[in-house]
């Protein structure tokens, strides 16, 4: 149940009556007063509170439930640790099997995420983004990333001509950039249009 | 697998009672219909087909039956 009207002799007490029914908390609700009430004289003229309680979209818990769902459906049972700052829900999944969920450089990984985060902004006020990690699959590749970015790099000055790197998501190429924004002898920039675009490094002259 | 596709699309659409998935199944492959409202197939598509190909991406590492292929049509 997400949304109930209660009555009480306050307001107080039809809220709390209609958060024990819902099993909830006050901070995880929405409460609208329909009718304040009166409290009568000796009984007289006394008139109930009236309160509507609508429970809030719990969004970490859809996440959670969207990535269950699907990852059920793919045949995998696997756990998820939600954590919240502001606009951002970031979910580690972890079980069995999870190469699966994780696929290739990430793309099935890239690509529930994605899906989590459009399902979650559906019924979110404010634009959330979602980052989905798998059995700290995100650090892995960042220091992958980091050693590929020191190595093409070298190769580039070496070689004393830009090198292009594969295409990657923009939190990928963040990385490349960040790893290399310290080395003043070679400059990055980023070519393409998504999702194909990919990072260029070239030697300074 | 249709299961799958419902679980996936269901929470991204404004009318999931117009969901219709239509399988056709054949001995090297295997094509589903995603058929939504009218309203919903910008949704399911996205910009530049974004939420397409992520459907699309988790469907084929879904399937296990790698003698078979499988096909996402989006209508």
């Amino acid at each position: 149940m997400k949304q109930m009207t209660a009555t009480g002799s306050s307001v107080k007490e039809a809220v709390d009556s209609a958060l024990a029914e819902l099993r909830t908390t006050e901070d995880r609700v929405d409460v609208e007063i329909l009718d304040e009430g009166r409290k009568g004289f000796l009984g007289f003229g006394a008139k109930p509170s009236i309160v509507k309680v609508t429970k809030k979209k719990d969004l970490e818990e859809e996440t959670v439930a969207y990535i269950q769902n699907v990852a059920a459906q793919m045949g995998l049972t696997v756990s998820v640790d939600t954590k919240r700052k502001n606009r951002e829900i970031y979910a580690d999944i972890s079980g069995e099997d999870i190469a699966r969920l994780i696929g290739k450089r990430g793309q099935t990984l890239n690509a529930l995420q994605y899906l989590t985060q459009m399902a979650v902004n559906n019924s979110a006020e404010q634009l959330m983004s979602v980052t989905l990690d798998a059995e700290g699959y995100r650090e892995r590749r960042r220091e992958t990333l980091k050693q590929l970015a020191e190595r093409k790099a070298e190769q580039a000055l070496v070689r004393q001509q830009q090198v292009k790197l594969e295409p990657m998501p923009s939190y990928e190429r963040k990385i490349i950039h960040a790893a290399l924004q310290r080395n003043r002898r070679v400059e990055t920039d980023s070519a393409g249009k998504d999702p194909n675009r990919s990072v260029v490094i070239r030697p300074v002259q | 697998m249709k299961e799958l596709l419902e679980t996936m699309i269901t929470p991204l659409i404004e009318y999931p009672e117009y969901l219709n998935i239509d399988v056709k199944e054949e001995p090297d492959k295997a094509v589903y219909h995603v058929i939504v409202h009218q309203d919903d197939v910008g949704r399911v598509i996205g910009k530049n087909g974004r939420v397409a190909k992520s459907i699309r991406t988790v469907v084929y590492a879904a399937n296990r039956d790698k003698t078979r292929k499988v096909y996402v049509d989006i209508m």
